[in-house]
């Protein structure tokens, strides 16, 4: 009897692991390599692949660095044919490590010049985000204290301790709210502010979720700080994602001149790609409207394209900043080991 | 060759999956003219980080024992209401994604938590009166929480295992309880004990998660150090290196271990059922005592997260932060709703289906691979001492550089495992193989020859005379080594996160999806999902210790 019990259980096992295989079919495959944070709504894949006679895997390499690391070291053999997902912070080093091919998109007419940073056309860019800080309404409506609207305002006695901000060195809203404050106040005096806003008690912790949920006063963690680095369409977030119906947002963004950094994303064609059409017609497909639609309630990000509408808790509840504060990729690059090491000294240590 | 057969399966799994990967990578990274420069960054980076990762393992370890022995003492010697699932429980939070462990802390001692909220209402206070979240005290509380578990099985099994007739006979001639305990009882469980310290101390050294969201930005380990070289820095070269001092560390410790763990031959007894009833003052107020102490420790960081999962809070803006709540079963149901159409939403069922499936393969893989050696280690030739220490590496290795590994070595023919199935529960059985291995050894090494020999005598073939006596005694090993592997692969997150492929994701990604996004429904679905987790898990180890193993009687 306790024999059988077992050799069921284990004949169960092996049956469930080997049913995970599928037969092979004669679609071509595209293969499109990318992040964590990716999303895209199953209908519009399957239309697409039907369309178009096309299989689309996506291939989900952990968050942006290590996704990109992947596509650099798998570049002889690589993994894939299109790779999403690289933004403004680490453009350069992608161009450097040449593992894409320039493809002028048709597409690419609409879509606004400031936001084509890579002039060879190797990396297209699809979607832009605000990193910007979060406040909590309640919080500042209840203290009768005013929301601050500058990176300086965040210096005042008023604000000791309601900022809490993710460490530059392990996650990237908290490196765009360090390029935000470089871009402002420049290479030589961003370290003055730093130390002022440390003497301010800035709070400092590992990664988004934490500084979101564990200490944000707005979101459900409830934390101590009613001040957060987050994304600009975190408010719409809320909303959409409230456990009750809101008719306002409980959280507004800080976008003031300078206050925020856009991260631009971009999409390019991997070298060497057996199916270059099949990956042309993607890249111009991401670039358009339908897809385009679809991003923003996807993933929280704004669409390149002028002519996609924007869903309305976006229009609503979302900001983006009218002068988001900006650094060249190749500036970016060739600094941002130093700026993080110097403001690791300086914040931390 | 007899000698070297038992260690044929695992060395060609070890080669293949851990070795080779990792040597790829490695080579990778390392630029020999760019060594002396590479060197010199190490080198400024490295001081502080190797002293502080050595300070919180042991101290971690220190304390992981200290809550452990005594639980271990309970589990072995008292039967108490409720013992399955309190034994089960305290194998949860090894499975636990950090993210969820971490809100859970949060949520207990966190500056809004429970606590200083009651504190605060108590007192009049203004501000939280404890201070926990990103002190050293969370990062060693969270070791501690993940890892006593270690010691409750490896010591707990070896401590039932004990020969109740030598403390028995020590009492007979007049030795005191405790000078039975000191001379009698902790020689004999010495190398448990130093192989759970192992085992323990590996996994507080090569800490990532608890370090950077427990901790905080201001401590760093050598594995956070890799992880932010190799990932935000892009420094491939300074990661390989600094992954070269993690693991010659690991295996440093290692060979101390094995050197420091005489072989000690014990006679143990198939368990005879003399767990003692709490029925004494004495017993009572000793068992109530530990019991409240590790439930305390483990249950309440855990209780928050189901408690969180059903409770709603009054979202009026402005008054979110006044706790008013209501219950609620919406994050249940929100679970099975793919609200945006998402490609890559999956059913919550999906979800367990694919994190047992792959735990279900880990442990089939790890024990098939596992057994062999540990039979050949129990009789340590010269090859085993050679041999063992290089079995624990897997645990010294940094979860990202072995990722980029496999990306590097698996993507091309003849080793086109990249998208197989199969590649994620493998990975799994290289982190779980070490703890199927010292599970079983110290059990194996204490079933005396003599009962083979007999078995042999009376004309049982070799293989018969196994299963008619070593079978039976190391039943109970079998099965913590089972639910080892099992907890390693359910709660595995930084190698799933890189090789599982987006439409079979595991319940630690799940959560981590929910957790990536702002807004309340996300903050409780997670919740939701957690609590799931940790239903299953429960469940699931429960279902293994009540599994008889064909022929091993009961225990």
């Amino acid at each position: 009897m306790k024999r059988t019990i077992f050799t069921t259980l284990l004949i169960a096992l092996l049956v469930t692991a080997c049913s995970g295989t599928r037969p092979e079919s004669d679609i071509p495959t595209l293969t499109i390599m990318t992040h964590d944070s990716f999303e895209i709504n199953a209908e519009l894949v399957a239309s697409y692949e039907s369309e178009n006679n096309v299989k689309l895997v996506f291939l989900k390499s952990g968050d942006t660095g290590a996704a990109l690391n992947k596509a650099i070291l798998s570049k002889n053999a690589p993994l894939a044919d299109v790779f999403y997902g690289v933004d403004n912070t680490f453009l350069s080093r992608a161009l450097e490590a040449e593992i894409f091919e320039p493809y002028k998109s048709p597409a690419l007419e609409t879509i606004p010049a400031e936001m084509r940073l890579d002039p060879g056309d190797n990396l297209l860019p699809v979607d832009y985000g605000d990193v910007c800080i979060n406040y909590d309404k309640g919080y500042f409506i209840k203290n009768n204290l005013a929301v601050p609207q500058t990176l300086e305002d965040l210096v005042k006695p008023e604000y000791n301790g309601l900022l809490v901000m993710e460490n530059p060195a392990t996650s990237s809203p908290g490196l765009a709210f360090l390029l935000a404050t470089i871009s402002h106040f420049g290479d030589q005096n961003y370290l003055d502010y730093w130390r002022d806003l440390r003497s301010n008690g800035l709070v400092v912790v590992g990664d988004w979720s934490t500084a979101y949920y564990s200490n944000f006063s707005a979101s459900s963690g409830h934390g101590p700080q009613p001040l957060v680095v987050s994304y600009a369409s975190s408010p719409a977030a809320e909303v959409i994602f409230a456990e009750t119906k809101l008719t306002d947002a409980p959280t507004g963004s800080i976008t003031g001149s300078g206050t925020c950094f856009r991260q631009i994303e971009f999409v390019g064609i991997l070298k060497d790609t057996p199916q270059r059409k099949l990956a042309e017609n993607f890249v111009d497909f991401m670039l358009g409207v339908q897809f385009q639609q679809d991003m923003p309630l996807q993933m929280f990000v704004y669409p390149v394209n002028p002519k996609a509408e924007l869903p309305p808790e976006f229009v609503k509840y979302a900001q983006v900043s009218e002068q988001p504060a900006s650094l060249t990729p190749s500036d970016i690059a060739s600094n941002r080991d130093e700026w993080i090491a110097a403001w690791v000294e300086v914040v931390l240590h | 060759m007899r000698r070297t057969l038992p260690w044929l399966g695992a060395s060609v799994f070890l080669l293949l999956f851990f070795f080779y990967p990792l040597m790829r990578i490695l080579g990778l990274g390392l630029d020999w003219s760019g060594l002396k420069d590479g060197w010199d960054q190490v080198a400024r980076l490295a001081g502080s980080t190797i002293w502080f990762t050595f300070y919180q393992a042991f101290l971690s370890t220190l304390l992981t024992l200290l809550v452990g022995l005594p639980g271990a003492y309970l589990i072995a010697h008292y039967d108490f209401k409720g013992k399955k699932l309190f034994n089960a429980l305290t194998a949860v939070p090894f499975m636990l994604p950090t993210v969820v462990v971490a809100a859970g802390f949060n949520a207990l001692l966190g500056p809004r938590g429970w606590v200083n909220v009651a504190l605060m209402n108590l007192f009049h206070l203004d501000n939280a009166p404890i201070l926990f979240m990103n002190t050293l005290a969370a990062i060693l509380l969270a070791h501690v929480f993940y890892n006593t578990t270690i010691v409750f099985r490896l010591v707990g099994n070896a401590w039932m295992r004990l020969d109740p007739h030598l403390s028995q006979a020590a009492r007979m001639m007049g030795a005191k309880p405790w000078d039975v305990f000191w001379k009698v009882s902790m020689p004999l469980l010495r190398p448990s004990i130093m192989a759970a310290a192992l085992l323990v101390f590996l996994f507080d050294f090569t800490s990532f998660g608890v370090i950077l969201l427990l901790g905080g930005p201001y401590f760093a380990t050598l594995e956070v150090e890799i992880f932010i070289q190799s990932v935000q820095m892009l420094n491939l070269p300074v990661a390989a290196l600094l992954s070269i001092i993690q693991l010659l560390f690991t295996l440093a410790f290692s060979v101390l271990y094995s050197r420091v763990v005489s072989k000690v031959n014990v006679a143990s007894k198939p368990a005879l059922n003399l767990m003692r009833k709490v029925n004494t003052w004495r017993s009572r107020i000793l068992v109530s005592g530990i019991l409240i102490i590790l439930v305390s420790l483990f249950i309440l960081p855990m209780a928050a997260l189901p408690l969180r999962s059903i409770a709603r809070f009054d979202p009026a803006m402005g008054e979110r932060t006044v706790q008013s709540t209501s219950l609620t079963l919406d994050y249940y149901r929100e679970l099975f709703i793919n609200r945006n159409g998402s490609l890559f939403y999956v059913a919550p069922i999906e979800a367990v289906r694919n994190s047992l499936r792959y735990a279900g393969l880990t442990v089939l893989i790890s024990l098939v691979l596992g057994f062999p050696v540990a039979s050949a280690l129990a009789r340590p030739g010269r090859l085993e001492r050679v041999l063992d220490p290089f079995l624990m590496l897997p645990l010294g290795a940094s979860a990202v550089t072995l990722g980029l590994g496999y990306i590097v070595s698996f993507n091309q023919a003849p080793f086109n495992f990249l998208t197989s199935p199969w590649l994620v529960p493998l990975a799994h059985s290289t982190i779980a193989l070490p703890f199927v291995i010292r599970s079983l050894q110290p059990a194996l090494a204490a079933i005396p020859d003599d009962y083979r020999k007999a078995a042999a005598v009376l004309g049982a073939s070799p293989l018969r005379a196994w299963f008619a006596v070593n079978w039976p005694l190391i039943g109970r090993a079998t099965l913590a080594a089972g639910t080892f592997a099992f907890t390693v692969s359910l709660g595995e997150f930084g190698a799933t996160s890189i090789l599982a492929r987006p439409e079979n994701p595991t319940l630690p990604l799940a959560i981590y999806r929910f957790l990536s996004q702002p807004g309340g429904l996300n903050y409780g679905q997670a919740m939701a999902m957690a609590s799931l987790l940790m239903l299953v898990a429960t469940l699931a180890i429960m279902l293994i210790e009540r599994m008889r193993l064909p022929g091993s009687g009961s225990f």
